[in-house]
Parts: C-alpha cells; structure tokens; sequence
C-alpha cells in the first residue's frame, strides 16, 4: 500500500448526521460518524440491516445529503455535490443496469455521457467485459443474463472510467452461496489488481471478514468498532461487536467470579467429561450437539445462561450430560459498556 | 376415512371435477368475455367495415351489395373527403403531441415527489374532471372561449385585447372569436384527453427503479443526460400507450368539431352524417376504417421504434 501521512484520505466524514422523516417520526440513520478511509484499502461497513451502514454509503456516494456534518474526497468538500460530480463509481445492489440497452451500452455509459468517441468507447467497454470473463456477452440485453453475469457487468459499468473509489452495496446478496464466494475472491484480487480504494457494504461478517482491509462495525447509526479483521475478531469492543462478528459467547462475570461482561469465542473452549472445578471453568448441562461437517457445534446451559462451544472432533456425549467448559485465561476478552 | 368436507355440493363436486381439466376451466371461464369481444364487439365492426366495400345507389339510395371499391375510391377521390382526413389527422397529432408536452411534468411530479394520499389526492384531482359529463365539460368551453366568455374578458381587463386578437388573426388557426377557431378546438381536446395522457405517463414513471437514475447520475450523467438517454426511453411505452388514447379519440370524435371551432367536418362528424342522415352506410364506414388504419400504422412503427422493448 501506498499511503503515506501528506497524502489526504480517500474519504473522510467528520460529524455526519444523516437524519430521515419529520420531527416526530424522524430517525437518525447516521449518528456523528466519524470515519477516514485510506486511498487503496479495502474498506468495509458491517452491520445488520437499519443500522445505517448503507445510508453510510449513499451519504459517500451522494445519493444522499447529511444533515450536518461533512464529507471530504481526496481532501477537498464534497458534502453538497450531485453524484455526477464525485471521482467515484458504485455497484448497486439491485445492479441497477439500464434494461433499455445492451451489455456493451451499460459498460460504455460512463464514457459515453462524457463525449468519448464511439470507437474508443467501444474498445474500452470491450475490455472492460474481458475483465470481468464477459467477452462476447456485448449485444446481450440485461434481462438476457444470469444474476452472476448482472453482477459483473455492475462491475465493468462501474469501473470503465477507473474511479479512484468503487462503492460496493451489497454486490453478492443476491448470489447464491458459491457464487459469492467465488466472486469475493475475485472482487479481492481485482481490487489488490487496480489498487483503488474499495468501499464495501454487507451485512455478512465472514465476508467482511475475508475480503477487507478495515470493517467498521455499525449498530444504531453509530460505530461500535472498527478495526482490521482479525482486531476484530480477537478483541472485539463491545457486546454488538462480539455477539455480530463471529457469534461470541457473552458471559456475565458474576459467573466467573469477576465484574463486567466477557466475550469468549466458541473455538477458544475445551469440553471435559464430567464435573470439574478450577480457574476458567464452568460446569453445564449439554443441551444440544449440531454436526457441521468440518466442526461440531455443542449447546450448553451453565447457569441461566446458554453457552456454544465449537469442537473439531464429535465427543460420544449423550444429550443432558453434565460437562465442564475450560478456556485459557487470555481468551477471556472483558467488554466495555455499550456506547 | 370420511370425505373431505364440502366434497358433497354440486359447487365442491363442479370444482372437483374442473380441477383436474385446466383447459375446461379456462374455457368457462372466458366464455362471456370472448362471446363479447368476439362476436358483438370484433363481428359488427368487421361488419361494418365490409359494408365499406359496398356502395349507394344514387338514384335509389339504397345499398348495392356488390363488393366495389368505388366507396374507397370515392373517399380518396374526393377534395372534401381529402380535406377532412387531413383536417382531422392534423388535429390528432397537434392535440396529442401538446398533451404529452404537458402530461410529462404532471406525471413526473406525480411519480416522483408525492407520496401515499398526497399522491392519491392527485391522482384523484386528474380524473376528477371525467367524473362530469362529458358533454357538459364541451359545452362549459364554448362559453369560456365565446367572444363574450371569461377568456376575453380576462385579456380585455389586463388591456391585452391586441393580444388575442392578434392571435386570431392567425389564418387557419384563428377566427372570430376562440370559440369558433382551431385553436379554441385543439384547447378543449387537450383539456379533454389530458387525464388519459397523465396517468400512463405516470404509471410507467412509477415503474423506472429510483436506482437507475441514481447509477445514471453515479455514472457521470448530468440531469439532463440522465432524462434523455435513461428516464425518456423507459417512459415510451406510458407516452405511447397515452397517445393511443388521445390521437384515436381525437381522431373519431364527432361532438368537440360539432361545439367549438371552425366549420369544417371532422371524420367522426362525417360517419355521424353518412350513417344517419344520408344513409349512406358504405361511406361512414369507409371514413371509420380510416382511423384504424393510421392507429394500426402507427403502432406498427412505434413497435419499429422499439417504443414497446422496455415493457
């Protein structure tokens, strides 16, 4: 990466306030976010749906305007400008291509508002096809492509002009599972490929997870956290950030003999046979076990409160056995009030 | 085991046994609306047309039932009969194009900024005036448009009389007065056809994704851009179904060329006369098939177009 501290970030929202509805109905989608986004990193906005991470978003790309606050490009304002007058490209997530044209006509649409030439225009919407393993499909209408194919041509329309930012919404939500997964390998090493800054929006962690940079985590308008993947993960901030990324177990500490709320993930926890006391241990009863394939997925009941533990092998255990949950001391993460 | 309950009706048996025959049901079910279409409304206006094909005695007056073309001929043949296909297509095309000229922001307004029963309330206020007689509406025009009518009065207070007048002095569109000129005419066909114009309009602006104009604006397009080359072509088919209504009904209509404007026959005036005064049943059909005709060519090249694609 090439960012260096002179250089002004590729996008910065100091004190956005995005607010939606009339007085005594109004919502705050966007409470005073406060976000900088480095040119060239791959940056994600996580969250589950209403928590403002796509009006986030639109706010970056312009389709819609903050109540305060503002919203730098590259250093200089661009709080009150059209969409049109931004340097940067996005994938919607209906596709949004325009059903009247051909495949090569969307890819072109850029260049073509912008008076290119017609034989230029072409070559470079044909490239831009390759590009995305599309060669051949430039006569094609949109209602003539598979939600994949949709979902590529979005990406060359938007990347024809080579933006210096691609705002993502939700590109692969409406792919099925192997699908997604194969294009968020491709959408990684594009965006390691062209360099350029990648601002993506999804509600799925593992996705966010995989494919960014940084995530930022976004519950009521608000960040809780953001951090880079594993940071994340291993750390997570708050109770939000736990319990949505990567499904932590949240213990209360009265159960552990201290105070404050704990995470602990479900794969840092070792399952003894039988009743066993000592130091990061708990003693349950086994409610459930879910075979997963790769893992096993054991649900038990310490206390009042319900525990997941993911296990690499099957234990013979019959449901309602008691067991013993042990975990190392470092494991442990103590969480800090909700913000 | 007990039958399944309301099995045991002559309806729960009829539905039974229909259930497993698709095509029977279907039959049923459409055997009024295609008796209808098919033989009231489809067979009397084929038969009517072919009468176009027959011809008038004229010494006896009365119909000769030998296929001819001499009806045909004579519709063609005839300056007076030219004149009013012309008068009549000339008027449609000017009456349609203003309507649409007008229904657009209307119906953009519509689609786009109102909301729930704002917008309800709008559409209501559109077909309000078709909740009034037809003929009462025509005639409340006259008097608006006659010399002494509100219209007059109106440049006369604001001293704007040379104004008028000096419209009027237009030849072919003007008059005497408003109320006996083409212009006070093609006035009250736009007012008339102007609901049937706004809500296609509308309805398809409702269907273009906000989405699109969005990517469109995202892509680099400015407003107008964006109008021209995504939200125009996708509204064709709502600008070309609402032109069907207002050409075709200009284009028969026999009561408005009747009330106010110019002397001069519109076609529908000119069925309306051969039919019941003259008798002359041949060449009111003749003069009925020119409308369907032009509307067939028309949607043949507006199909052509590609007006109907983004249906």
């Amino acid at each position: 990466m090439t960012n260096s501290v002179s250089n002004p970030a590729a996008v910065q929202l100091e004190n956005v306030v995005c607010t939606f509805g009339t007085p005594p109905k109004e919502t705050k989608a966007v409470d005073h976010v406060n976000l900088e986004i480095q040119a060239g990193e791959f940056f994600s906005l996580l969250g589950p749906s209403g928590s403002g991470k796509t009006t986030c978003l639109r706010l970056i790309g312009g389709f819609e305007r903050p109540s305060s606050g503002k919203i730098s490009l590259f250093g200089t304002d661009a709080s009150r400008l059209p969409p049109y007058q931004r340097e940067l490209n996005t994938v919607f997530q209906d596709y949004a291509l325009f059903p009247h044209m051909n495949v090569l006509e969307n890819v072109g649409y850029a260049l073509m508002v912008r008076g290119v030439a017609k034989t230029e225009r072409v070559k470079r919407a044909e490239a831009m096809l390759e590009a995305v393993k599309l060669t051949g499909f430039g006569m094609r209408k949109p209602a003539q492509l598979s939600g994949g194919q949709r979902q590529r041509v979005a990406l060359a329309r938007a990347l024809v002009n080579r933006p210096k930012i691609l705002l993502l919404d939700e590109p692969l939500g409406a792919l099925d599972l192997k699908l997604r997964e194969q294009m968020q390998i491709e959408l990684k090493a594009l965006q390691r490929e062209l360099g350029i800054t990648f601002i993506f929006v999804t509600h799925d962690q593992g996705e966010a997870l995989s494919m960014s940079d940084r995530v930022a985590v976004f519950n009521h308008g608000k960040i809780e956290q953001l951090d880079a993947p594993k940071v994340l993960y291993d750390s997570p901030r708050t109770e939000f950030v736990a319990r949505f990324v990567g499904s932590a177990n949240v213990i209360p500490g009265n159960l552990i003999g201290r105070s404050g709320m704990y995470a602990l993930r479900p794969e840092s926890i070792a399952v003894l046979e039988g009743s066993h006391s000592g130091a990061n241990r708990l003693q349950g009863e086994l409610l459930d076990i879910h075979f997963l394939g790769s893992l096993t997925r054991l649900e038990v009941r310490v206390g009042n409160e319900r525990m997941t533990t993911m296990q690499n092998v099957t234990p013979t255990l019959e449901r309602g056995a008691t067991i013993t949950l042990e975990w190392q001391e470092s494991s442990l993460r103590k969480l800090e009030e909700a913000v | 085991m007990t039958a399944p309950k309301s099995r045991g009706s002559f309806l729960g048996r009829a539905l039974g046994f229909l259930y497993g025959r698709p095509v029977l049901g279907l039959v049923l079910l459409l055997i009024a609306p295609l008796l209808w279409m098919g033989i009231i409304y489809l067979g009397s206006l084929l038969n009517l047309l072919f009468y176009s094909f027959y011809s008038l005695d004229d010494f006896t007056g009365q119909i000769k039932y030998d296929l001819t073309l001499s009806t045909l001929q004579q519709l063609f043949t005839s300056s007076s009969n030219i004149d009013i296909v012309q008068r009549t297509f000339v008027m449609s095309i000017v009456v349609t194009i203003a309507c649409a000229l007008i229904a657009f922001p209307i119906a953009y307004f519509m689609a786009f900024h109102t909301k729930g029963n704002v917008k309800a309330i709008w559409i209501l206020l559109v077909l309000l005036p078709l909740w009034s007689s037809y003929l009462v509406r025509v005639y409340a025009w006259k008097l608006i448009l006659a010399k002494e009518g509100v219209i007059s009065w109106f440049f006369n207070a604001l001293g704007l009389q040379p104004v008028l007048d000096w419209i009027l002095a237009f030849p072919v569109i003007g008059g005497t007065s408003l109320s006996s000129s083409y212009l006070g005419m093609f006035l009250v066909f736009v007012y008339v056809w102007l609901p049937y114009m706004i809500l296609p309009i509308q309805a398809s602006l409702e269907r273009v994704p906000k989405s699109l104009l969005q990517a469109s604006s995202d892509l680099g397009a400015k407003p107008a851009q964006t109008f021209w080359r995504v939200l125009l072509p996708l509204t064709v088919p709502g600008i070309a179904a609402g032109s069907i209504f207002t050409f075709s009904l200009t284009l028969g209509d026999y009561i408005i060329p009747g009330v106010v404007g110019a002397p001069g026959y519109f076609i529908g005036q000119m069925v309306y006369t051969q039919q019941g005064n003259a008798g002359n049943i041949p060449l009111a059909a003749a003069f009925s098939l020119v409308p369907i005709v032009v509307i067939g060519i028309y949607l043949a090249v507006a199909k052509r177009l590609g007006a109907f694609d983004a249906l």
